[in-house]
């Protein structure tokens, strides 16, 4: 690993977070950019993997593991975040289902120079229309802030994103 | 075709301790139901996610059995739901399905290709080890004990007469008899669920 990878967010660093917060399921669409993570957590004893085929699934299945006294985090990418919007409006914010939505900021550039369709410049937006708090982590040293969120989704019983601003190379080596 | 009612009379005689989540089944089930704290009637909280609720509260709950009364229109908008069951395979997982052909709740607009479709060809096919097909409530009446004694994940499609609602929604008599919130509350008491 070189020194600039180093410096980018690192998939034991996730991975540390979620045992950290006691996640017990990982409700999943994986993109290419996640494969290392994935790997990863297929290898931790403590965690389960749901794949799921469309992200809006993955919230209604959050939901039901919730309400049976497990621990989901949903590992999705803005443009399937989209997509689920309704199911995150309904099962997450109606069934007041505390979980954290791990989302792949894909098109994130840090300068906002995005062509008009880009993703990127509607994820914000969108979180912000439904009302659900997000942090931004990029790096390593900005890993504290996923402990934030799953803190503050319990504490709420609210859905809290967490945009992860890392993602063409982040979980790749 | 038969009646939901009828069909929930019937279950009810062999639902033993299991959670069940109605579906839009629920403003028959509440008044048939004798054990209301094991139900959990959710409305309609977003069209298409109530067999991958009802397939996590399962694998949450292992110990418990899980049945769930899903509707062909809410399935059909998360058909992949079908696959990620049939690969965990959660053996206390028990897949109703009512299927009316239509759209009922909205005035009744046909279901795409609903005179043609086959739900349980579909679960078969995405690898439900089992699926049933019953428009005959005699006929389900006989298998629903063998049904329910089997491990899951098991998929049973049935057809119903469709109750087509042409009535403002605001007109609507309400079947609800608690919150969502109490809904909630009750089954994570009885499950021993802390708190949230």
């Amino acid at each position: 690993m070189n020194q600039q990878q180093q410096a980018l967010l690192s998939p034991e660093t996730v991975l540390e977070a979620f045992n950290k917060n006691g996640v017990t399921h990982v409700v999943s669409l994986p993109d290419s950019e996640t494969n290392w993570l994935y790997q990863l957590m297929k290898a931790d004893p403590t965690l389960t993997i749901i794949p799921v085929s469309r992200e809006g699934q993955a919230v209604s299945t959050a939901a039901g593991l919730a309400v049976g006294g497990k621990k989901p985090v949903v590992l999705i990418q803005n443009t399937g975040m989209m997509e689920a919007g309704d199911s995150i409006r309904g099962w997450g914010l109606g069934l007041k289902t505390p979980v954290v939505l791990m989302i792949g900021y894909r098109g994130w550039t840090r300068h906002g120079v995005n062509s008009a369709s880009d993703v990127a410049n509607f994820t914000e937006p969108f979180l912000n229309a439904l009302g659900i708090h997000y942090y931004l982590v990029e790096t390593n040293d900005d890993a504290s802030r996923i402990s934030v969120a799953f803190e503050e989704a319990e504490r709420t019983r609210r859905p809290v994103a967490v945009l992860v601003g890392d993602e063409y190379h982040g979980f790749n080596r | 075709m038969f009646n939901a009612a009828d069909m929930f009379r019937v279950f009810q005689k062999h639902r033993g301790n299991a959670v069940v989540i109605p579906g839009r089944g629920a403003r028959h089930w509440n008044s048939i139901s004798t054990n209301p704290k094991r139900d959990i009637p959710l409305g309609d909280p977003a069209m298409g996610g109530h067999a991958s609720f009802a397939f996590g509260l399962a694998e949450a709950q292992p110990n418990e059995r899980v049945v769930l009364f899903d509707s062909e229109g809410d399935l059909l908008m998360n058909l992949g739901a079908l696959a990620t069951i049939a690969e965990i395979k959660p053996r206390n997982f028990y897949h109703f399905l009512m299927d009316n052909d239509c759209y009922a709740t909205t005035g009744g607009q046909p279901v795409p290709n609903s005179r043609n479709i086959s739900y349980s060809g579909i679960a078969r096919e995405a690898g439900y080890p089992s699926t049933y097909f019953f428009d005959d409530l005699e006929e389900l009446a006989n298998k629903i004990e063998m049904i329910l004694d089997q491990p899951g994940p098991v998929f049973v499609h049935m057809k119903i007469v469709p109750e087509i609602e042409n009535e403002p929604i605001g007109s609507r008599r309400r079947w609800q008899t608690r919150t969502l919130d109490e809904v909630l509350r009750d089954i994570k008491e009885t499950l021993g669920v802390a708190a949230q």
